[in-house]
């Protein structure tokens, strides 16, 4: 039994644990999110993230001990953002056809969802700084914390917010497309990439290509506007 | 071993992008700019295939990539919930409509610029 002790220490000290409780994980969700036909309720991010976080609270686990390891996984986000040229690339000639469309809904898009989202704080009477963490909740979380840091915002709050709006489109995105009888797989793609960022994309990309491509662009997009827009906005309104 | 040389070339238009944003001050994250720069390259085929065959395998598993950040998130859903069942709502409703306004309108704008839009929409 002591062995036992003594081996969970050295391992869950090590980042070896990080890295391997990620990938088992991740790999299982996926898993089972291919069996279901990839219904969004099996969405593979939210039940990793939710198996982990309850591994780490049961175990006493620090983040910081988790991240040493998953660390390996999360520094693959900058080429991955990078390789979202490719799809574009696939795409260029239709793309720039569509430019116009596409920055004017990425702009319109991204002020509803940021602006409604201060708006009905607003209406809370929230804190300041709660709102203002809630205005870059379409951008992707690193962004996001960046942003928030700008206008007065707390980046951890940003960064919680970021993620539960990705995943809360990853996860009803669908059956608020159906409703509205959205079926141009573009479009989808793209409104899912410009509210809800990578993890939006990241359910495009599995679901369909042009989806995927589509949310790859809008991603960027937002990135770009966002990081531009509202630093600017909230010095005009404040 | 393509996908290995197509990861070191995504990798390098990262820092290459990392470095223009710090030289320049830009506002914008470098990977993005990563991202325009490998747009002007895809033009060749010696970076385009292992571009291409990286990139095809990152983009596959996307998902996995946001599980660390998430893990974090989770720890921190104290701030969520001390804000209560309205912060609940405020993220639900905001997020349903920028869905929504983003939709409704590339379609329409789609459907004004070319009249027979692919996909019957």
């Amino acid at each position: 039994m002591p062995d036992f002790v003594q081996l969970w220490v050295y391992l869950s000290s090590a980042p070896l644990f990080g890295l391997t409780a990620t990938l088992v994980t991740y790999v299982v969700a996926a898993a089972v999110y291919d069996w279901t036909g990839r219904a969004p309720w099996a969405n593979p991010v939210l039940w990793s993230v939710i198996v982990l976080g309850a591994l780490l609270v049961a175990t006493g686990t620090p983040y910081q001990t988790y991240f040493a390891g998953a660390q390996f996984v999360h520094v693959l986000l900058g080429p991955a953002v990078v390789a979202l040229a490719w799809p574009l690339w696939q795409r260029r000639a239709e793309v720039r056809k569509r430019s116009v469309a596409l920055i004017v809904a990425a702009l319109v898009g991204g002020i509803s969802a940021g602006g409604s989202a201060v708006l009905l704080a607003g209406l809370f009477r929230m804190p300041s700084e709660v709102v203002r963490s809630l205005a870059s909740k379409s951008v992707t979380a690193p962004v996001a914390m960046g942003i928030a840091e700008r206008i007065g915002g707390v980046p951890a709050l940003a960064a919680v917010f970021a993620v539960v709006t990705g995943l809360v489109g990853a996860l009803s995105a669908k059956y608020l497309f159906n409703l509205l009888r959205i079926d141009n797989w573009a479009v989808r793609g793209f409104a899912l990439g410009t509210t809800s960022h990578g993890i939006g994309a990241a359910r495009a990309l599995q679901v369909h290509d042009d989806a995927g491509a589509y949310a790859g662009i809008a991603l960027g997009l937002q990135v770009l506007l966002a990081s531009l827009m509202i630093p600017l906005l909230f010095r005009w309104l404040a | 071993m393509t996908a290995l040389r197509g990861l070191a070339l995504l990798l390098l238009f990262q820092a290459a992008g990392e470095g223009l944003v710090l030289v320049l001050k830009l506002p914008v994250p470098g990977p993005v700019v990563g991202l325009v720069l490998l747009l002007g390259g895809l033009r060749w085929a010696w970076i385009r295939e292992p571009a291409q065959a990286a990139a095809e395998l990152l983009l596959a598993h996307l998902s996995l990539l946001f599980v660390p950040v998430g893990v974090g998130v989770i720890t921190h859903l104290d701030l969520v919930s001390h804000y209560g069942a309205e912060l609940i709502a405020v993220i639900l409703l905001s997020t349903w409509i920028g869905l929504a306004v983003t939709a409704l309108l590339l379609r329409a704008v789609l459907k004004r610029d070319s009249g027979k839009e692919p996909g019957g929409a």
